[in-house]
């Protein structure tokens, strides 16, 4: 990290450079957004509210799973704790982009930070490490994201509406293939065999325990993540 | 349904709201906390393994739930996405075989 704080600016440039080199990104994402607007609408909710819950949550994989175990009246404490725990990650990825917003307070930091996702979080470490020092790049890549994830969520809602799928149909199989994609990316090594099993069996006998509820994705989280966490924390005390 | 694009649900966007208000706290809230206070090595390694075991979690269940139509998917969008880097295609790949399966039925 070698961005000195006092040469960091915030600039117009800066947000240009961050929006241009977020648009190829935006190929990626469309078909996620599609299987969220698709997976909406089979769950009963509208065009409005599937836009709305795009642009206020912003967050891909936990609207998704929301979505997955949607009620009507939703189920208030499960959804929200399901938002939390899926965006945990991004409690995470915010403190490695200190070197840029370290130096400001206000709108500039808490705006950039509504717009972060994994997309734009990542080119912006990359950029941190080369010695980019315009911090508005993160709000330039997250706006076209922003625009791009409502469009194509509402996308999906539309085309939705004219399929007229039947339940089971298997094109619902998009929503849940979207995280087995995002699982085959995920996994690291022999070092995630433990933790996963761990997770896929507590998360199996939790969903028997407790039908209709979505408290086995916590639960299997839970437990795999505390075995591998404690079993690598030791391993590291011993070596 | 011309009209019913446009319903808003009150509860639906009760719910909206404190979602983005829980994303919230996620994405400003650790910024703001690891601010202040670094959080522990075990912590870390723990927060480190949460992403997998999450998605992992929800997707297990299911495949166990529905059987052959989304397992077949499931294998056929993980080969792809191992070989093909590329979540379109991953997910198309899926769709298809469960498809294939659906079909047989």
């Amino acid at each position: 990290m070698s961005v000195v704080e006092s040469e960091v600016v915030f600039t117009w440039a800066g947000f240009r450079r961050g929006a241009r080199q977020s648009v190829p990104l935006i190929a990626g994402m469309l078909p996620f957004g599609i299987v969220t607007g698709i997976t909406g609408l089979s769950q009963g909710l509208s065009l409005a509210e599937i836009t709305l819950m795009s642009a206020v949550v912003y967050a891909g994989a936990s609207q998704l799973v929301a979505l997955a175990v949607w009620t009507h009246p939703p189920d208030l404490i499960a959804v929200t704790f399901a938002a939390f725990v899926v965006n945990l990650r991004l409690a995470l990825m915010g403190p490695v982009l200190a070197p840029w917003f370290h130096k400001f307070k206000g709108w500039r930091v808490w705006l950039s930070l509504f717009v972060m996702v994994d997309h734009n979080w990542a080119l912006s470490v990359r950029e941190i490490n080369a010695g980019y020092r315009d911090a508005a790049y993160l709000l330039g890549g997250g706006t076209v994201l922003f625009v791009a994830w409502v469009a194509a969520t509402a996308l999906g809602a539309v085309l939705g509406a004219q399929l007229h799928l039947p339940p089971g149909h298997p094109l619902f199989f998009a929503a849940l293939g979207a995280f087995v994609a995002v699982l085959a990316q995920m996994w690291r090594g022999m070092g995630d065999l433990l933790p996963w099993a761990v997770a896929a069996v507590v998360a199996v006998m939790v969903a028997q325990i407790l039908p209709g509820t979505f408290w086995y994705i916590v639960a299997g989280a839970i437990a795999g993540s505390i075995v591998g966490g404690v079993r690598d924390h030791r391993r590291r005390l011993v070596s | 349904m011309s009209a019913d694009i446009w319903h808003l649900d009150p509860w639906t966007v009760l719910a909206i709201v404190l979602m983005g208000a829980a994303t919230y706290a996620c994405r400003g809230g650790g910024y703001w906390l690891f601010r202040q206070i670094s959080p522990s090595p075990l912590v870390r390694a723990i927060l480190h393994y949460v992403p997998g075991t999450l998605f992992l979690s929800f997707v297990v269940p299911a495949l166990v739930h529905g059987g052959l139509q989304p397992t077949m998917g499931a294998v056929a969008t993980a080969i792809t996405m191992i070989y093909a880097r590329n979540l379109g295609l991953a997910i198309a790949a899926g769709v298809i075989a469960s498809y294939g399966v659906w079909m047989l039925r």
